[in-house]
C-alpha cells in the first residue's frame, strides 16, 4: 500500500512535468506547420513559444484557481459549513498534511473534488447538495478521498491537464473555425488544397492525443486509490460506500462541471445526460460505481 | 591499492551510511514529537470546552452536584497529567464522566434544546474525533519511528546513538465514536 502510494505520487510528478514539456513542443510544433502553410514564417514560433509557456506556467501556479473560477464555488466558514470545516481539519491531521482550503459551490447536486498544485496550495470543493444530503460519516469517507488525491499529487496532475488539454481543444476548435473561413478567401490566390490537407492532418494528431490525455488523467487506478488510502484515514469504508450509493442514485445534474473539469468530480457529474458531444464517450474511463463501492464492502 | 586503502574506503562507506541512519532516525522522532503535541492541542481544547458544558448543564440541574465534581475532577487530572500513558488514561476517565453527564442531560428536554449546550455538544464530539486523528497519526509515527530502529542493519546502531523505542498512545474503552451515539 504504502510503496503503490508513493510510486504514484512520483509518477504524477513525473507526468506532470512530461505534460509541460510535450504541450510546449507541441504548440511550437503546430505554429511552425501553420506558419509555413500560410506564409507568416518563423515569427509564428517565437509567439508560439511565448504564450505556451505561460500558459504552462499559469496552469501549473494558477490552475486551482481557474478551475475555482470555471466551477462558481466560495470559500467556506466554519460556522455556515461546521461539519464539512471540522471533518475537514480531522482528516488533515490524520493524513499528517495542512488543511487545505475549502470551497462550496451553491448546487443541490452532490458532488466533491479537489484542486492544487501540492499539499500546502490543495484546495477541496463540496457542493450544497453534497454537504446536506450525507451524513457525517459519509462526508468523512468523501473529504477523505479527496484529500487523499491531494497527498498523492493527483491533483497537481489533473489540475495541469484540465487546463493544457483545454487548451489545446479549444487552439483545435480555433484553427478549424480560421481555416474554414481563412481558407475560402485564400482559395483564390494560393493553394487551398494544401491548407485543407494540413486541416486534415493536424485533427488526425489531435484527436486522439487528446482522448489519449484524458485518458491518462482519468485512469481508474487513480480512483481506486484515493478510495483505498482515504479509507486508511478515516478507517470506515462502509460510509465511503454509502456515500458513493447516495453521490450516483441522485439524478440531479451539477451545472457547474464543464468538459475541462467534469473529471476531477468524485463521479462524472454528467450522469450520462444532458452530454451529448462527442467528448462524452471520452469520459467513459470513469470507474464503473458498482466496482468501487463492491471493494469497498469488501474492505 | 593495498589492503589499508581498502579498509579507508570500507570504513568511510559505513560511516556515511551510519550518518544517514542518524538522520533518519532524528527525523523519524521529531515527528512523533510534532505528532504528540498535535494530540496535547486537541486534549488541551477538549479541556477548555468543559467548563462551558459543565455551566450549561448546570444551569438546568443544580443538584447533580456529584456528577459535576466527576468531570471537573477528570478535567483537572487530564490537564495536569504527563506522558502518552497517563494523558490516555485521563483522557478515558473523563470520557468515562461525560457519560453520566450527557446521560443527565437525557432527563431535561429544555436542556437538549438549548442553543448552548448543543453547541458545546457539537464542537466537543468534534473534538473527540480530532484527538482520534491525531492519535491515529502519531501511533502511525511512533511505528514508523520503531520500525526504524529495529530492522537491520539500524538495530545495530540505535541503541548505540541513543535512540529508544518510543510509546504508542493507546486508547481505552471510551474508542471515538462510541461516545457520540450517546447522545445524539
Amino acid at each position: 500500500m504504502v510503496v503503490s502510494i508513493y510510486s504514484q505520487i512520483d509518477a504524477n510528478r513525473k507526468k506532470t512535468y512530461f505534460i509541460m514539456v510535450f504541450f510546449i513542443l507541441f504548440i511550437i510544433f503546430i505554429s511552425y506547420v501553420f506558419g509555413k502553410a500560410l506564409g507568416y514564417g518563423g515569427s509564428l514560433v517565437g509567439i508560439a513559444f511565448i504564450v505556451s509557456g505561460i500558459m504552462t506556467w499559469s496552469s501549473y501556479y494558477f490552475g486551482d484557481k481557474i478551475i475555482l473560477g470555471l466551477s462558481g464555488a466560495r470559500e467556506a466558514d466554519r460556522k455556515r459549513d461546521f461539519d464539512f470545516y471540522t471533518i475537514s481539519e480531522n482528516i488533515a491531521i490524520g493524513a499528517g498534511i495542512p488543511k487545505p482550503k475549502l470551497y462550496v459551490i451553491e448546487d443541490s447536486a452532490p458532488n466533491a473534488f479537489a484542486t492544487g498544485r501540492d499539499p500546502q496550495h490543495a484546495v477541496v470543493c463540496a457542493t450544497r447538495g453534497l454537504l446536506q444530503k450525507l451524513d457525517r460519516y459519509e462526508l468523512e469517507g468523501v473529504i477523505a478521498h479527496e484529500m487523499s488525491h491531494i497527498q498523492n499529487y493527483d491533483t497537481r496532475w489533473m489540475a495541469v491537464v484540465s487546463i493544457l488539454v483545454g487548451t489545446v481543444a479549444f487552439l483545435s476548435d480555433w484553427f478549424m473555425r480560421s481555416l474554414w473561413w481563412g481558407g475560402g478567401r485564400r482559395r483564390d490566390d494560393r493553394g487551398g488544397s494544401g491548407i485543407l490537407i494540413i486541416l486534415g492532418i493536424v485533427f488526425a494528431i489531435l484527436t486522439p492525443i487528446i482522448a489519449t490525455l484524458i485518458q491518462f488523467a482519468v485512469s481508474r487506478k487513480r480512483e481506486f486509490l484515493a478510495d483505498a488510502s482515504g479509507t486508511l484515514i478515516t478507517r470506515n469504508p462502509k460510509a465511503l460506500a454509502m456515500a458513493l450509493e447516495k453521490i450516483s442514485q441522485d439524478k440531479e445534474v451539477l451545472e457547474a462541471a464543464t468538459n475541462a473539469t467534469a473529471h476531477l468530480y468524485i463521479i462524472n457529474p454528467f450522469k450520462d445526460k444532458n452530454f451529448t458531444a462527442w467528448f462524452s464517450s471520452l469520459f467513459n474511463t470513469h470507474p464503473p460505481i458498482e466496482e468501487r463501492i463492491k471493494i469497498l464492502r469488501s474492505m | 591499492m593495498d589492503i589499508f586503502t581498502y579498509l579507508i574506503i570500507f570504513a568511510g562507506v559505513l560511516l556515511v551510511l551510519a550518518l544517514a541512519a542518524y538522520n533518519a532516525f532524528v527525523s523519524a522522532r521529531l515527528r512523533i514529537k510534532e505528532a504528540w503535541s498535535q494530540i496535547d492541542v486537541q486534549l488541551k481544547r477538549r479541556s477548555d470546552l468543559i467548563p462551558n458544558l459543565v455551566a450549561s448543564v448546570k444551569a438546568y440541574a443544580k443538584h447533580e452536584k456529584g456528577v459535576f465534581e466527576d468531570v471537573t475532577k477528570a478535567r483537572n487530572s487530564l490537564m495536569s497529567a504527563e506522558g502518552p500513558a497517563d494523558k490516555a488514561k485521563a483522557d478515558d476517565m473523563l470520557s468515562a464522566s461525560l457519560k453520566s453527564l450527557f446521560a443527565i442531560a437525557e432527563a431535561y428536554p429544555n436542556l437538549k434544546a438549548n442553543e448552548n449546550f448543543l453547541q458545546v455538544q457539537k464542537e466537543l464530539s468534534d473534538t473527540e474525533d480530532k484527538v482520534a486523528y491525531s492519535r491515529q497519526f502519531y501511533n502511525s509515527s511512533v511505528l514508523d519511528y520503531n520500525t526504524k530502529l529495529k530492522t537491520f542493519p539500524n538495530v545495530l546502531i540505535a541503541g548505540n546513538l541513543g535512540f529508544q523505542e518510543e510509546e504508542f498512545y493507546e486508547a481505552g474503552e471510551s474508542e471515538r465514536r462510541s461516545v457520540k451515539v450517546d447522545f445524539s
